[in-house]
């Protein structure tokens, strides 16, 4: 496997920068988007996969990165002392306070993603730090982005409502509806996206991935080793966040919009599945899988826009009984290459509890 | 109107929602605290229950049909659950995040397939004559105020169906099962209780449950495929405050979230009162991180 990583990755890599060359400008359009996507699916699967906590507001993270940079994009296209349309139609007549320093572009990056990891410390250490975690963390985090959606459609004069932001002409000085400026921005997606990956798998491979794991498989027993997971828990949902910020950040400017609609509970719960659909741990696993059902919805919905639904819910049932690893699982079956895991863990069955969740999933793909 | 009696109606409308939360919550609190089992389709057996109901009411005549309506609703839901429970949830016990990811599945595909069958627009259920009205108080300090008749009976129907519960889980044998599964199921299952068959019936009351809900929530708006989305994150909300399954906590945490947020839509908007309501809830944490009513256990990692 390892072998293979050597070539694969340099290779896709190429592959992905040369896209310009071989994709048109609408498959491009939709590659670079995914791609965008694919950053914040491999922070699920450092959050989720690795550290055992299943995040469902994900979408919050990613609208906050994304509304950060069409604050921004909404302001550079006015003339001075103009106020963005739709506060015109809300009868605004002054930008409100909010908006003010959004005007600055290094402002507007900075927020995007400083605004979304700060938020996910807090959250976290709130709620990880008095021991709150597996299915409550999770549903706080879903009814977090449910309230968060609910309260940007209600405050439409400063928000834009149910809308969202779009309408934008041009980003630090480059023309949006130019096809190089796409090309470009294609282009730093793909290289973020490496460069990102490549520090996760850093990330991972350090005593700070080995901790997440101990703890996701047995967090009691870190607790006894004399470490707090709190602090680590914390960590690795703050980055997770700061994935999901980078790669709202991204996917604005190459959309072109952003609105509730895209942030919602049921967009984040989505985005679960492209992970689930790659496997959870697995890294490329989740850029593959965002890429994989993202086309799929693409291509299906267009055509066929019932049966999406069916198949994405069947997709969330039969990766959570049939694979649980998703496509990882299937590559490791191919090259029938061991856990990593289970070479190095001694069961003791014995002083197991029975019904420990990890053990349980463990043994049935061991 | 007099100020009391805008408080009072506020008090009424936190309660009748408390009711409304309730009723939702339970099956999953029995669920979740029995089988750590967290069913992200319960609010489409909601669903399921509300066209049980009009699909009655579109064979039956008005008034009567009703009560047949709620029949169907609370049986067609208890068997649908059943079936889910045998084919799909049996098999994730122990992994609820997994449980949650397959059952969240179930519901994108029953909301479609809804869709589907009865359309996007929502089917009205028309109340039967003896639920419509309101009782108007005309004078005195309650001058003004004005409770609607259905919402009076989903409180009783909410307090009748908590009762009952309580009364099962209390003092009839299937409720002792239960009591022993709950506490320890290793223990119970070592004595020779059927522990799958006990999951079984939990499950299936909870969704009979969740149908006899939604065929009440027909009554005050129409049934939509989508119309569990709208209470579920709710109701989650109060299974999170209440304790691990417990039914006492359950009730107490309905009413809190209930009168929290009609107390917040005094002042403020109802999206405003959401983002308080979380605040609330994650601040609330802090002080009791296992909810309001907690069983102490000798077991290292939950029950």
């Amino acid at each position: 496997m390892a072998r293979l990583e050597r070539i694969a990755y340099p290779a896709a890599l190429v592959l992905l920068l040369l896209a310009p060359v071989y994709l048109g400008a609408y498959n491009l359009a939709l590659l670079g988007r995914f791609l965008a996507m694919g950053i914040l699916a491999m922070g699920i699967a450092l959050v989720w996969g690795h550290a055992g906590i299943l995040p469902l507001g994900q979408g919050l993270f990613f609208g906050l990165g994304a509304y950060g940079i069409a604050m921004h994009l909404k302001l550079v296209a006015l003339a001075p002392g103009e106020i963005p349309d739709f506060m015109q139609w809300n009868g605004l007549d002054a930008l409100p306070w909010l908006w003010v320093p959004f005007k600055s572009g290094v402002i507007a990056l900075v927020g995007a993603l400083v605004v979304p990891s700060a938020l996910a410390v807090a959250l976290g250490w709130l709620l990880f730090r008095r021991r709150v975690g597996g299915v409550y963390f999770a549903i706080i985090t879903q009814a977090m982005v449910l309230a968060a959606t609910t309260f940007i459609i209600s405050q439409q004069p400063y928000t834009g409502g149910f809308n969202g932001l779009t309408d934008f002409s041009s980003a630090f000085g480059f023309s949006l509806i130019d096809q190089r400026t796409q090309v470009g921005l294609y282009v730093v997606t793909v290289l973020l996206l490496a460069l990102l990956f490549f520090t996760a798998r850093w990330l991972l491979s350090t005593q700070f991935g080995k901790l997440l794991r101990a703890i996701r498989d047995g967090e009691n027993r870190v607790r006894f080793l004399g470490y707090d997971p709190a602090p680590y828990k914390v960590a690795i949902f703050a980055v997770g966040a700061l994935m999901a910020a980078i790669a709202g950040l991204l996917f604005t400017l190459n959309i072109g919009v952003i609105s509730p609609a895209m942030i919602g509970v049921v967009p984040s719960i989505e985005m679960v599945v492209w992970v689930a659909v790659g496997g959870r741990e697995s890294l490329s696993g989740a850029v593959l899988g965002t890429l994989l059902v993202n086309f799929g919805k693409d291509k299906v919905s267009s055509s066929f826009p019932d049966l999406w639904l069916y198949l994405i819910g069947a997709m969330f049932v039969l990766v959570v009984t049939v694979l649980p690893e998703g496509l990882a699982g299937i590559a490791r079956l191919l090259t029938s290459e061991p856990r990593e895991e289970s070479r190095k863990t001694l069961v003791v069955p014995v002083i197991l509890p029975a019904d420990e969740p990890a053990k349980n999933s463990k043994s049935r793909s061991a | 109107m007099t100020e009391f009696a805008l408080l009072t109606g506020q008090a009424f409308n936190g309660i009748s929602l408390a009711s409304i939360l309730l009723l939702v919550a339970l099956g999953l609190a029995l669920s979740f605290g029995l089988m750590g089992v967290i069913n992200m389709a319960h609010g489409e057996l909601l669903m399921i229950g509300g066209y049980l109901t009009y699909m009655m009411l579109q064979v039956l005549p008005h008034g009567i049909g009703y009560l047949f309506g709620m029949v169907a609703a609370f049986a067609g839901t208890g068997i649908f659950g059943a079936i889910l429970e045998m084919t799909l949830i049996r098999r994730l016990y122990g992994r609820p995040l997994d449980t949650l990811l397959a059952t969240w599945g179930v519901s994108l595909i029953m909301q479609q397939g809804a869709r589907s069958i009865f359309g996007p627009i929502g089917d009205e259920v028309t109340a039967p004559k003896w639920l419509t009205g309101s009782l108007n108080v005309s004078s005195g300090a309650l001058m003004g105020l004005s409770l609607p008749v259905v919402r009076m009976f989903i409180i009783l129907l909410s307090a009748a169906v908590f009762g009952l519960i309580v009364f099962i889980i209390l003092r009839t044998r299937v409720g002792l099962l239960v009591q022993a599964v709950h506490q320890d199921r290793d223990m119970a299952e070592a004595l020779g209780i059927n522990t799958r068959r006990v999951d079984l019936a939990v499950f299936a009351l909870g969704s009979a449950v969740a149908g006899l809900t939604g065929s009440a929530l027909a009554l005050i708006a129409p049934v939509t495929p989508t119309v569990g989305q709208n209470y579920i994150v709710y109701a989650f909300l109060v299974v999170i405050l209440g304790g691990l399954g417990s039914l006492l906590g359950t009730l107490f945490a309905a009413l809190l979230v209930g009168i929290f947020s009609a107390g917040c839509q005094i002042f403020t908007g109802v999206s405003t009162s959401d983002v308080l309501l979380l605040l609330f809830v994650i601040a609330f944490i802090q002080f009791r991180p296992r909810g309001i009513i907690t069983i102490s256990s000798r077991s290292l990692e939950g029950s």
